[in-house]
């Protein structure tokens, strides 16, 4: 229909042979893009990733008893008292206190060191500017097997054990790479010609820096400043060993319970539905930019 | 971007190099330092050459690690990347549906690795996980505890449900970069499904798809928390990979010399293929740059 009428009315604007255009684009996408049963592949998936936190969430509800009982698909008499043991004992709610502590401080300590340095290697060639690169990439990729035994020494070394400091620290190996890597991408994206201008006007580096550039790469620096954030969540080795009491992640005070003998297994899942919520709450905020801090800016 | 020489750019770069230098030179030394002494406790150390690496590479725990290590890392390969893949290419390209998907396959992907270790553990049981439950039903005899084929099915569909939704991002951010000309043009050409991927989709998807191949290939190479919360390296040996043999024999056994000197073979391997992946990027990125002036 859009093709006739753009046939006939021999004056046919470029507007309308491009909406025809659009129109033709559309049918062949739904035609040729993706096959008729195309949304059943990503539901199905969808549904298979669903299912392992459907059962953890449903558990979290249930009492011990119903548990280990016959199997239920619904709690039969949803209980809050798993809940209620964590928000009410210590030991289980300073574990969250602990792993927030240590992940803010980690995020605010890579951000901040890698903002300047990321700027110098996306504005400036100097000398080793590629090996240093390369090397902070190396950083990213280490085992942390490999750093956990000496960071237990270097740290007791400086009395640092057990201290949300020495965590923050620790997990700066694999963030501050990160947080460069990602800034670099996003400030690569800014033109060089901002910078000369500014530098006309008279602006001085530190307030064109912060009046003007921070402002253009600040969804950047939220990308970066939510992967350190999430990295350091996610990590348990390292935290879990230069920690003992005082500082104890919540992730290791649940392995801890499951090595225990008497296994509390709605306690156990109420815990685990507890550090999915920070993930679930902030990742609506960086849905278009998942791929990009993963593969570290370059996509 | 044209970079002008500047090697005042240093001073910005040193806090972050000062900061790392911490974290990794300074406890690599003590690695090396490790990996070539021996001591009998009371602090008191001996120098034992290259000893503990020959002790390693001749050993078949170590090999046997490795081997174990491989063959994890290369299953997983070939169901991610072609799931990934299917997944990608059939993933809405518009409408309510993108926002929906993309959070909802994102959801592993932020979820504490230990937990994921924990979902899986409770998700797999017999008696009180609905996976193992309903394989039992089935007539499957699935138990995870003490069946090594059973723990490496569990270890691997865990692998495949944490980290597939990467690639299926990483794709799906490729995908959504083709111009719709090109499209355009296929249809014209009377092109196939076919031909539109292997001659369209895919040549455009390569550089994220080499990405993400390199980063499954080094994050499955360094696994240590989900399968040890599951099964804890076991049955036997059997899942047993290299980090957590590494922390075994560091941290459980105390034998700090040839934990050394592994630690220093596996950070070499890492060392190499972090390599490939930055000659691979910046390849990529001068060949894009290139283009862009041109085009």
């Amino acid at each position: 229909m859009a093709d006739l009428t753009a046939r006939d009315s021999f004056a046919g604007t470029a507007a309308a042979s491009s909406a025809s255009d659009d129109a033709t684009m559309r049918r062949m996408r739904r035609r040729g893009g993706a096959s008729r049963l195309g949304w059943l592949i990503p539901t199905l998936y969808i549904l298979f990733l669903m299912l392992p936190i459907y059962w953890l969430v449903n558990m979290s509800f249930k009492t011990n008893a119903e548990i280990l009982g016959p199997i239920t698909f619904l709690p039969a008499e949803p209980t809050l008292r798993n809940y209620a043991v964590i928000f009410t004992d210590p030991s289980w709610y300073k574990g969250y206190i602990n792993s927030i502590i240590y992940v803010v401080m980690n995020t605010v300590i890579s951000v901040a060191v890698a903002l300047p340095a990321a700027y110098a290697f996306s504005r400036y060639r100097f000398l080793g500017d590629k090996h240093l690169f390369f090397w902070l990439l190396t950083n990213r990729m280490a085992p942390p097997a490999v750093f956990a035994l000496p960071f237990f020494q270097l740290y007791s070394a400086f009395g640092l054990i057990d201290t949300h400091i020495a965590v923050a620290l620790a997990h700066c190996l694999f963030n501050v790479p990160l947080a460069v890597w990602i800034l670099e991408g996003f400030m690569s994206g800014v033109p060089k010609e901002i910078d000369e201008t500014a530098y006309i006007d008279g602006y001085s580096f530190p307030r064109f820096f912060v009046k003007i550039f921070m402002p253009l790469i600040a969804s950047g620096i939220g990308v970066a400043a939510f992967f350190c954030f999430m990295f350091s969540w996610v990590e348990l080795l390292i935290a879990r060993t230069l920690t003992t009491t005082d500082a104890k992640p919540i992730a290791a005070i649940m392995t801890r319970t499951v090595s225990a003998s008497g296994l509390d297994w709605g306690v156990l899942a109420a815990a685990g539905v507890l550090t999915i919520i920070p993930g679930a709450l902030v990742i609506w905020f960086v849905r278009n930019y998942i791929a990009k801090g993963f593969a570290l800016g370059r996509v | 971007m044209n970079k002008t020489w500047n090697n005042k750019a240093w001073f910005m770069v040193l806090p972050v190099l000062f900061l790392v230098a911490i974290s990794a030179i300074i406890p690599l030394m003590t690695v090396v330092n490790y990996s070539v002494q021996d001591t009998f406790g009371n602090n008191e150390f001996f120098w034992a050459g290259a000893e503990w690496f020959e002790e390693m590479l001749t050993s078949d725990r170590f090999w046997a690690a490795m081997g174990r290590n491989l063959l994890f890392s290369g299953i997983v390969l070939l169901i991610e990347i072609p799931l990934g893949i299917l997944i990608a290419l059939n993933m809405p390209k518009s409408g309510w549906g993108v926002p929906v998907c993309l959070v909802l396959m994102a959801l592993p992907l932020l979820i504490p690795w230990n937990v994921v270790g924990t979902i899986w553990q409770v998700f797999g049981r017999v008696d009180i996980g609905l996976l193992g439950y309903a394989l039992r039903e089935v007539g499957v005899d699935y138990n995870y505890v003490s069946d090594p084929f059973d723990a490496w099915v569990t270890v691997i569909v865990m692998d495949v449900w944490h980290w597939t939704s990467l690639v299926v991002l990483l794709c799906y951010a490729g995908l959504v970069s083709i111009p719709d000309a090109y499209y355009q043009a296929a249809k014209i050409d009377g092109a196939s499904r076919w031909a539109v991927f292997r001659y369209i989709q895919l040549p455009k998807m390569n550089r994220v798809l080499l990405i993400a191949v390199l980063l499954r290939f080094m994050d499955s190479f360094m696994i240590y928390t989900e399968p040890f919360v599951v099964t804890g390296g076991g049955p036997g040996n059997s899942t047993t990979f290299l980090s957590i043999d590494l922390v075994k024999m560091a941290v459980g056994q105390f034998d700090i010399g040839p934990a050394a000197a592994m630690s220093i073979i596996y950070f070499l391997i890492i060392l190499l293929l972090s390599w490939v992946f930055y000659t691979v990027m910046t390849n990529y990125d001068a060949a894009s740059d290139g283009e862009r002036r041109d085009g």
